[in-house]
């Protein structure tokens, strides 16, 4: 018999039973909420006078709809700027305090985007089932989670039972081996494994990432990657247990105790896939040859090297692809032919579920450190991805820096990622960006989105447009 | 609950684009909302009104993009959307099929749907048909040439038949526990504590294996 998976470990490991009907009952061990997709489903509890199946399963925060301005955050929820998104926050307060639900508001210590905030405090850890209503949710495969986005139904379901009503998905690995370049990070990988499968590349399955490049990449790398897993159409994004992931789960506040550790890192160990199994689909690219990559449409996979052109729709034998691309360059105000680094930026974000740990923090720091932020551009905002991740920063002097250059230094949040609060793109403008998705009016209506690494994003708030990092961090070596 | 479905005839309205995303299906601002209901007049906000939408506005004076189909006589009544691959993809929001479902969607049919987008459809009595390429592609030729095309949905039977005029066929695939979920519409959470008793004895036994799991978090 073959080997198994990581995947096929995880699942079997969580598995409550098979039912008649094709379906699998999948037993959670850790629910993640947030204020956007959680409110229906406590509603739903209440009217079917249900309770939580347990509440020690289950960490709640606010992320999405909160403002990043430090003087809107210190009124509190009456501080939101809008009445709305003071409802749903303050529904998510009610909510948790009912139900018995643990909560970082808006301005505890905890507080942070929900996949920034989840690994740090310990509350994911290796062998964990995680769901949370939110696509980006495979980011906690990067420490051996089975951890995937579930709809706000599905939330009900889990707080009433615990368990996730499911079918079983396929194995896929994406294998890349080499070395990255000087100035080629984690996003960089991950943009061009997405430009390379496409955004339903990985419909239907659970991706492995595997390979020398992800054995040498940091948690936080790893995290990056597994994050925008779903940009590739896939729901699970994981990397297997190592050293690394060991070192990062010790030690966090929701983790094993002292009695508890060393038996879990002994079942950690285990949380790889057998050298002979079997996967459906497999995919291997070469980090040799990989360069910073910058989306230049409206969807993750138009996407290319900083160094390229944009490329032209006729060019590709798809008519489908003709059509998308055409549409997308009509929207983005942009054609074919131009150099990627010809493409002028109006605004800069550095953050999101994405990139806005410490690491992406240094990594942009040391890019505008002791450079001024262009002239033409309106606004360049660096929002941490937690109060952890604000506080060790603001440590090691980072705020400084990015201020003395002139970005803007902001409270934890989701922010322009999905602009649901004030920080969002006016019509036309176009924004160098460390979020995750480039959609149409995704960071403010009719704004135009470039996803990139936080380094490239520093480089291009210093340029006033698109710019090739290493032009910068060369000299800095 | 959801709304059980077993046949539906209907009118046909196209989406003619790839990797339409649940942003587009329902933007960002229409999110704040805590109730389940209403989405549907913001329904494809951004391609459907000229100017910016915000929650709760009355829409009946905004003005509209008659270029887009929704907004066009012939598709007034539509409540089967026919569209292109990878329908869905991006953020998991149940708000899309809220929205889809508000606005009086009943069937979707693509070659391809996002796992989360179809996943939740179901949760809300709105049937995904995922047909091949070359199928998708006859019914846009038909749509675009037909007025008030309309097609016959049987999910017992999983086919998608013409209404009237030229006879076609089209067969397609649907997992059993997806097609129970519509045909029954079941409370899954009901029939989950059905098996209450299994789930407990999983959980005592998980809670010995990995007992850093539970408790922690208080």
């Amino acid at each position: 018999m073959a080997g198994q998976t990581l995947y096929d470990k995880l699942w079997s490991e969580h598995l409550v039973k098979n039912r008649d009907d094709g379906s699998s009952l999948l037993y959670i061990d850790r629910h993640i909420l947030h204020e956007v997709t959680s409110p229906q489903a406590f509603e739903g509890l209440r009217l079917a006078k249900r309770k939580p199946w347990r509440t020690d399963t289950n960490i709640a925060t606010t992320d999405h709809n909160i403002s990043t301005d430090i003087n809107e955050r210190k009124g509190g929820v009456s501080g939101i700027p809008d009445k709305t998104s003071q409802i749903q926050v303050k529904t998510l307060n009610d909510n948790c305090t009912l139900f018995g639900i643990r909560e970082f508001q808006m301005n505890d210590p905890g507080q942070g985007i929900v996949h920034v905030m989840g690994p740090e405090l310990g509350a994911t850890m290796p062998g964990m089932t995680v769901v949370c209503g939110d696509s980006h949710t495979a980011t906690h495969g990067a420490i051996g989670c089975l951890a995937h986005g579930i709809g706000t139904s599905e939330v009900e379901h889990v707080l009433a039972t615990q368990c996730l009503i499911t079918k079983k998905m396929k194995n896929m690995r994406i294998l890349v081996d080499g070395e990255l370049a000087f100035g080629v990070t984690p996003k960089d990988v991950i943009l061009s494994i997405i430009g390379h499968i496409g955004t339903a590349g990985g419909t239907g399955y659970a991706i492995e990432f595997a390979g020398q490049v992800f054995e040498e990449m940091s948690i936080e790398g790893r995290m990056t990657v597994c994050n925008m897993a779903i940009e590739a159409g896939a729901r699970v994004g994981m990397v297997a247990v190592d050293d690394k992931t060991i070192e990062y789960c010790s030690n966090r506040e929701f983790g094993p105790n002292k009695s508890q550790i060393d038996y879990a890192i002994k079942s950690w160990r285990n949380l790889r896939s057998d050298k002979d199994a079997i996967f459906d689909k497999e995919v291997t690219l070469s980090a040799d040859d990989m360069e910073p990559q910058v989306t230049w449409g409206t969807s993750p996979e138009m996407v290319c090297s900083v160094t390229d052109k944009i490329p032209n729709p006729k060019s590709f034998e798809s008519v489908d692809r003709q059509k998308s691309y055409d549409s997308a360059l009509k929207y983005m105000n942009l054609r074919p032919g131009i150099l990627m680094t010809e493409i002028s930026i109006d605004k800069v974000f550095i953050g999101s579920c994405t990139n806005s740990r410490i690491e992406d923090l240094r990594e942009a720091a040391e890019v505008v450190k002791g450079r001024q932020v262009a002239s033409s551009i309106k606004q360049a905002l660096v929002v941490p991805g937690s109060q952890m991740v604000k506080s060790q920063a603001e440590r090691e002097g980072l705020d400084k820096i990015f201020k003395r250059s002139g970005l803007e230094w902001r409270e934890p949040g989701c922010s322009m990622c999905l602009a649901m609060n004030s920080d969002k793109l006016n019509p036309g403008e176009h924004c160098a960006s460390t979020s995750n998705r480039n959609f149409e009016g995704r960071q403010g209506n009719g704004g135009r989105t470039h996803l990139m690494s936080p380094s490239m994003a520093a480089a291009a708030a210093i340029f006033g447009r698109i710019a090739d990092v290493r032009q910068i961090t060369q000299g800095n070596q | 609950m959801v709304n059980s479905i077993t046949t539906h005839t209907g009118i046909v309205a196209p989406i003619d684009r790839v990797n339409v995303d649940t942003d587009m299906i329902i933007p960002k601002q229409f999110l704040k909302s805590i109730k389940r209901t209403g989405f549907g007049q913001n329904l494809f906000d951004e391609l459907r009104y000229l100017d910016v939408g915000y929650p709760e506005q009355n829409c009946s004076s905004r003005p509209l993009n008659m270029k887009f189909p929704l907004n066009q006589e012939r598709y007034e009544h539509a409540s089967i959307l026919l569209t292109r691959k990878n329908f869905g993809c991006g953020s998991s929001r149940e708000h899309a099929p809220w929205a889809l479902e508000d606005y009086g969607f009943k069937v979707l049919i693509a070659p391809s749907f996002a796992d989360i987008f179809y996943n939740n459809c179901f949760k809300n009595g709105i049937l995904p048909i995922t047909l091949v390429d070359s199928e998708v592609e006859f019914l846009f030729e038909k749509l675009y040439s037909t007025e008030n095309f309309s097609l016959c949905i049987d999910l017992v039977n999983q086919s998608v038949k013409s209404n009237f005029g030229e006879e076609f066929e089209f067969k397609f695939i649907i997992d059993s526990f997806y097609k129970d979920c519509l045909i029954q519409g079941l409370d899954e959470i009901d029939l989950t504590l059905k098996d209450r008793e299994a789930i407990k004895k999983f959980e005592k036994q998980r809670e010995k294996i990995c007992p850093w799991i539970f408790g922690a978090i208080k």
